[in-house]
C-alpha cells in the first residue's frame, strides 16, 4: 500500500444491520475526505447496494458466512471494496434494469446504482473465492485527504452485530 | 430513521402518508404489510405521498414495484405524490418514471383515479 494511502476494513456478519452499519461508516469517512452532500449520498447508496449485494445474493443470506469490507482513500480517490463468501458471479450476465422486459422486476438495480453513481466500477473474483466489488469516487478538487482525521493505519476491528 | 405509515380515506381512494427510509429490512416490510392489508380490506385505489420519504435504495424500489404489480393484479391502481428529489431521481434514473403515474398536486391526484 503507498505510504500517503489511508486503508480502513472491517468484517461485517451477514444480516441486514450490516447494511446499515457499511453506510454509515463510509459516510464518515466520505465526509472527511471532503465530499460534498451529493457525493455522499451516492456512496452511501453505493455502498449499501455492494453489501446487501454480498448480504443476498454472494452470501445467500447465510450467517456463517462474512461480508468484508475496504476502503482506501487515496490522494486522488476513494476506494470501496465489498467482498463476499459466496461463488462469484459474471458481471456480463446480469440483466439490464432498464430494458423494457425488466422495467417492473422488483430486483436487480443494484449494480445498475453502483455504476451510475461510481466513477469506476468492476467486480473480480475475490480471494475468498466470492466475488470483489471494487467501486471508487474521485476525490473533489481542492479537498486534501491528508488533513482529514482517518489517520494513517489500518485497522481491521471485527464487527460483532 | 424507521418507516412510517399511516392511511386516510379520500372518497373511493385510500392515501397512504408514508415518511422516512425505504430500504432493506423493516421499511421495505412496512411497506408490503400496508399495501397487503388495505388490499384485504378492499382498498384498491391507493395513493402513495411519498412527500416524507428522503431516501430509497433499490430494495425499496422494489417493494414500490411489488407494490404496483400487487395492486394491479387486484384490479386497482397505485399512484405516487409528492416524490422528494432525491426519491424523483432516482425513478427516472431506473425508468420508472415511464412506469408509475406521478403527481405533484393531491387533488389532480385523486380526481384521475376512475
Amino acid at each position: 500500500m503507498a505510504p500517503d494511502t489511508k486503508h480502513l476494513e472491517v468484517t461485517l456478519e451477514t444480516h441486514v444491520e450490516s447494511v446499515n452499519l457499511a453506510e454509515e461508516m463510509c459516510l464518515r469517512v466520505a465526509e472527511s475526505a471532503g465530499f460534498g452532500e451529493d457525493d455522499c449520498y451516492r456512496i452511501g447508496m453505493s455502498v449499501r447496494e455492494g453489501v446487501i449485494n454480498a448480504f443476498h445474493y454472494g452470501n445467500q443470506e447465510r450467517p456463517d458466512k462474512k461480508i468484508h469490507l475496504a476502503v482506501d482513500i487515496t490522494p486522488e480517490k476513494m476506494i470501496i471494496h465489498v467482498l463476499d463468501e459466496g461463488k462469484g458471479f459474471d458481471l456480463s450476465c446480469v440483466p439490464d434494469p432498464l430494458a423494457q422486459e425488466n422495467l417492473l422486476s422488483t430486483s436487480g438495480r443494484g449494480i445498475f446504482l453502483m455504476r451510475a453513481f461510481m466513477d469506476e466500477f468492476e467486480v473480480v473474483a475475490g480471494r475468498t473465492g466470492g466475488a470483489e466489488i471494487i467501486m471508487s469516487k474521485k476525490l473533489p478538487s481542492g479537498s486534501d485527504s491528508s488533513t482529514n482525521n482517518q489517520g494513517g493505519q489500518s485497522a481491521s476491528p471485527q464487527q460483532g452485530a | 430513521m424507521e418507516l412510517r405509515a399511516t392511511y386516510r380515506d379520500a372518497g373511493a381512494v385510500t392515501v397512504v402518508d408514508i415518511g422516512g427510509r425505504i430500504t432493506l429490512g423493516e421499511g421495505s416490510a412496512l411497506l408490503r404489510k400496508t399495501i397487503r392489508e388495505l388490499l384485504q380490506e378492499g382498498r384498491t385505489k391507493i395513493l402513495l405521498n411519498l412527500a416524507d420519504v428522503n431516501y430509497i435504495d433499490s430494495s425499496g424500489i422494489g417493494e414500490l414495484v411489488t407494490a404496483f404489480t400487487t395492486v394491479k393484479k387486484s384490479s386497482g391502481d397505485l399512484k405516487l405524490l409528492h416524490l422528494t428529489k432525491k426519491v424523483h431521481d432516482l425513478l427516472q434514473l431506473t425508468k420508472l418514471f415511464t412506469v408509475f403515474d406521478v403527481y405533484s398536486d393531491e387533488n389532480t391526484a385523486l380526481s384521475s383515479f376512475r
